[in-house]
C-alpha cells in the first residue's frame, strides 16, 4: 500500500485519517480506455468544409461568434466566417490546407483539405493530471474531459499541461472560466449526441463507442484506393452514403498519441501539414506523476527528512543559546 | 553571539517616495485587472498562458526568498553556528519574498475568489504538481512568519521569548522540509510541458537542478544584501564571514554544475547550445552566471576579496533567475506562432511589487530588531 505525500497533506489537512481509496494508490502507469468510452471518428477526406459542425457547436454551447457583419447576423449565418484558430467563443474549429494552385482535394500538391480542431478527450489527459483542484476530470464511464467552473481557480496550468493547447481561458473577463469541448456531455446525458456529428452532412464526423471507431477507422484503411464504401452519418449505425474510397494516409491519428485519444482523426494529407503535433505514445502526466510519486512514495523520504531536521534544528538551538546567543 | 537591534532614521526619504509613487501606479493598474480582466493590462495569451508574473513574482520571487532557507540549512542543520548574524536578516527576506509571490498568485489566477479551493480535500487532486506547490508556498508562508516571530516579540512583548525559543525549532525543521519539497516541485511544473520545453530545460532532473539553484539563489542574496546593508547604512563589511559562507556555496555550486550538465551531455542536448537561436545564446549566458562564479569562488584568493565575492553573489542570483525565465518562457515554445513579451502594465506591476518588498525591508530594519549590533559584533 502507497500513501502518497499529498494523499498525507489531505489527511493532514482535514484531520481525516479516513481518506478513501488510500489502498488503491499505486506508482502511474500509463492509462486504459473506459469501459463505455465515446468519442468521434472525423474523416478529413469526407469533410467538404461546410463549417455546418462550426454553427451548430457554437448554437448548442451558446457561443458568440467571433466575427460577424451586421447582414450575416441578419441572417444567422454569421458563425460559418469565423476564422483562425480555436478560441474561448470557438470549441470546434475547421481548418483548411493549401498548396499551389488548391486544385484538387486531398492533394498534397496543388492540392487542399480539412481538419477538424477540437479537444482530443485524451485517455491519459495531461489537463486532467496537472489540474490541481480537480476543475477537469475524465468521466470514469464515458472518458469525456469535462471541467467544473466552482473548483477552478483559474490557475492556466492545463493550457500550459495540454499538449494540443485545447483549454482556452476568458483573459477579457473580470470573472473568466476556462473553455473547451465537452463533447455535449448534457445532450448526451439525455441521449443525445455531440452537435458536431448531428450536423455534419457528409458523415466526416461520426459519434459512437470508441473502440467501434477503432475498428472502422482500421476497416477504411484497409479499403483500396477509389473502391466504394458506406460511410455511416451521425453515429455508427446511422444512415449510410456510398461514396468513394480516397488514398488515406495508413494511419489512426489518435489512437497512440500522448496515451491515445478518444477524437481519432483519418487523412489523406499528412497530419503535420494539417497542424497537428507529432507527440510520443506516453503522455507527460506519467513522468511527471512518476517523478512526484517517487520522490514521495509513502511519504517516508518527507517523513525521514522532518525527524533528521527536528533532531538538528533542535540540537543546534540548543548549542547557539548555550553559546549566550538569542534566537 | 549576537544581538539585534533597529537602525532607526528617517523612513521618508527620496528613493522611498519614488519606490511609493511606482507602487501607487501599480494598484491603479491592478484595479484595471480586477475589473476588465488579465487581458486588459497584460500580454498573456492561449500559448503563453503564464508570464512575467508567474516566472518573475513567483519563481525567481520565492528563489531570491530562499536566503531564510539557505541560511537554515546552513545554521541549523550544518550547526554553523558562526554564520547566526546572517540568519535574522535572510529570514526576513524569505518572508517578504514569499508572501508576495502569494500576493501575485492571488492577482494572476483568474478565479482569485476560489483559491481557497486547494485546501478543500474534496477538491485536491494529488497528481497535480500545482497542488503540491500551492499547498506548501502556502504553509511556508505562515511558518515564515513565525520563524520571524521573535523580532516581533523582542519589540512588543519580550516576556514571550524563552516559551517561543524552546519550540522555535519545530517551526525551524518545518522550515527547511517546505522549500525542499515545493522549490523542487517547481522545477516539476514544467515536465508536463513536454515537447513545448527546449531540451536544453527540459528533464526529468528539474526538480534538483530547481532546488540547488534555489538554494544558491538563496545564498547569492544573502551575500549581496549583507554588502548592501553594509554600504548603504554605512555599517563595518563582514567580508570575512561570507567568505566563509562562500565556501559552502562553492561546493553546492560544484553539485549543481555536476547534475545540469551531467545531465544535458547525457541526454545529448548539448548541441543546442551552439545552435545560434535565441534558445542557444540564452542558455550560454546562463551557464557563464553560474560557472565563472563556480571558478572565482572555489579559489581562496578571489572569494576573500570582497568586490569578487558581490559579483559572484550577483551572478548567482542572475543565473538562477535566468535559468527560471528560461525554463518558463524563452525555452517554451506552444508552437503555432505564439509570442510573448510583457507588457508595459505587466512590468510596472512587477515593479511595483519590488518597490513595496524594498520599501517594506526599509522600514523593518530601521523599526525593528533585525541587523546584528554593530558595537557588540
Amino acid at each position: 500500500m502507497n500513501l502518497e505525500r499529498r494523499d498525507f497533506l489531505k489527511i493532514l489537512s482535514t484531520g481525516a485519517a479516513t481518506a478513501t481509496g488510500l489502498s488503491t494508490l499505486q506508482a502511474r502507469t500509463v492509462k486504459s480506455l473506459p469501459p463505455n468510452a465515446k468519442g468521434i471518428l472525423y474523416d478529413a477526406t469526407l469533410c467538404i468544409g461546410c463549417r455546418s459542425c462550426e454553427v451548430a457547436c457554437k448554437r448548442i454551447n451558446n457561443m458568440p461568434p467571433d466575427v460577424a457583419s451586421p447582414l450575416e447576423k441578419e441572417h444567422e449565418v454569421c458563425c460559418i466566417w469565423d476564422t483562425g484558430d480555436l478560441s474561448e467563443t470557438t470549441l470546434n474549429k475547421i481548418q483548411a490546407y493549401r498548396n499551389g494552385t488548391g486544385e484538387t482535394k486531398d492533394q498534397i500538391v496543388d492540392g487542399y483539405g480539412f481538419i477538424k480542431r477540437a479537444c482530443m478527450h485524451c485517455i491519459d489527459p495531461d489537463c486532467v493530471s496537472a489540474c490541481p483542484v480537480s476543475a477537469l476530470q475524465k468521466q470514469p464511464d464515458s472518458g469525456i474531459v469535462t471541467y467544473n467552473k466552482d473548483a477552478c481557480i483559474g490557475c492556466r496550468y492545463c493550457q500550459i499541461a495540454c499538449p494540443y493547447n485545447i483549454p482556452k481561458f476568458e483573459f477579457d473577463k473580470a470573472f473568466p472560466e476556462i473553455i473547451k469541448c465537452q463533447m455535449c456531455s448534457h445532450l448526451q446525458a439525455e441521449g443525445g449526441i455531440p452537435g458536431c456529428c448531428e450536423f455534419c452532412p457528409t458523415g466526416a464526423s461520426v459519434f459512437g463507442d470508441v473502440t467501434e471507431l477503432i475498428k472502422e477507422a482500421k476497416n477504411r484503411l484497409s479499403l483500396s484506393e477509389n473502391s466504394t464504401y458506406s460511410y455511416p452519418v451521425e453515429t455508427m449505425n446511422g444512415q449510410k452514403q456510398l461514396k468513394k474510397v480516397k488514398k488515406y494516409i495508413n494511419y489512426i491519428y489518435g489512437e497512440n498519441e500522448s496515451g491515445g485519444t478518444q477524437y481519432l482523426i483519418l487523412s489523406a494529407i499528412p497530419f503535420e501539414k494539417l497542424g497537428l503535433p507529432t507527440l510520443p505514445k506516453s503522455s507527460a502526466a506519467v513522468k511527471s506523476e512518476t517523478i512526484q510519486h517517487t520522490a514521495y512514495k509513502g511519504m517516508i523520504a518527507p517523513i525521514v527528512l522532518l525527524g533528521g531536521l527536528l533532531f538538528a534544528a533542535h540540537r543546534s538551538v540548543k548549542d547557539h543559546h548555550e553559546e549566550g546567543g538569542q534566537q | 553571539m549576537s544581538t539585534y537591534k533597529p537602525l532607526g532614521g528617517k523612513i521618508w526619504t527620496k528613493p522611498f517616495i519614488f519606490m511609493s509613487t511606482i507602487a501607487f501606479i501599480a494598484l491603479y493598474l491592478l484595479g484595471k485587472r480586477f475589473i476588465f480582466g488579465l487581458g486588459e493590462v497584460t500580454n498573456l495569451s492561449h500559448g503563453y498562458p503564464w508570464g512575467m508574473w508567474i516566472v518573475y513574482d513567483v519563481l525567481v520571487g520565492t528563489a531570491i526568498g530562499c536566503g531564510g532557507y539557505a541560511m537554515a540549512l546552513l545554521v541549523y542543520v550544518l550547526n554553523k553556528g558562526q554564520f547566526h548574524p546572517l540568519v535574522r536578516p535572510a529570514i526576513m527576506t524569505s518572508m517578504f519574498g514569499y508572501t508576495l509571490a502569494g500576493v501575485s498568485i492571488f492577482v494572476d489566477v483568474g478565479r482569485y475568489w476560489q483559491l481557497y479551493n486547494v485546501f478543500l480535500p474534496w477538491y485536491a487532486n494529488l497528481n497535480s504538481i500545482m497542488f503540491e506547490v500551492a499547498f506548501c508556498v502556502a504553509t511556508y508562508v505562515l511558518v515564515l512568519w513565525i520563524e520571524f516571530t521573535p523580532v516581533f516579540l523582542e519589540k512588543w512583548k519580550p516576556i514571550l521569548i524563552p516559551k517561543l525559543n524552546k519550540i522555535i525549532f519545530i517551526f525551524v525543521a518545518i522550515g527547511v522540509l517546505l522549500p525542499t519539497m515545493h522549490q523542487s516541485s517547481l522545477g516539476t511544473l514544467m515536465v508536463i510541458a513536454g515537447d513545448k520545453v527546449s531540451n536544453l530545460w527540459q528533464t526529468g532532473w528539474l526538480p534538483v537542478t530547481f532546488l540547488l539553484s534555489s538554494i544558491l539563489i538563496g545564498f547569492g542574496m544573502v551575500i549581496f544584501e549583507s554588502f548592501y546593508s553594509s554600504l548603504a547604512f554605512k555599517r563595518p563589511l563582514e567580508t570575512k564571514l561570507l567568505a566563509q559562507l562562500a565556501k559552502f556555496v562553492a561546493w553546492v555550486l560544484a553539485a549543481y554544475t555536476l547534475f545540469r550538465y551531467g545531465d544535458l551531455i547525457w541526454r545529448g542536448a548539448l548541441g543546442n547550445a551552439f545552435a545560434g537561436d535565441l534558445n542557444g545564446w540564452m542558455f550560454i549566458l546562463e551557464s557563464l552566471l553560474f560557472i565563472v562564479p563556480l571558478v572565482l569562488l572555489f579559489m581562496e584568493s578571489q572569494r576573500t576579496n570582497a568586490k569578487i565575492l558581490l559579483y559572484s553573489a550577483v551572478m548567482l542570483v542572475l543565473g538562477g533567475a535566468l535559468l527560471r525565465f528560461n525554463t518558463f518562457l524563452i525555452g517554451f515554445n506552444p508552437g503555432d506562432g505564439w509570442h510573448y513579451f510583457p507588457s508595459i502594465s505587466e512590468i510596472l506591476i512587477t515593479l511595483g511589487i519590488i518597490s513595496i518588498e524594498i520599501m517594506a525591508y526599509l522600514v523593518f530594519v530601521k523599526k525593528l530588531p533585525v541587523l546584528p549590533d554593530v558595537e557588540n559584533a
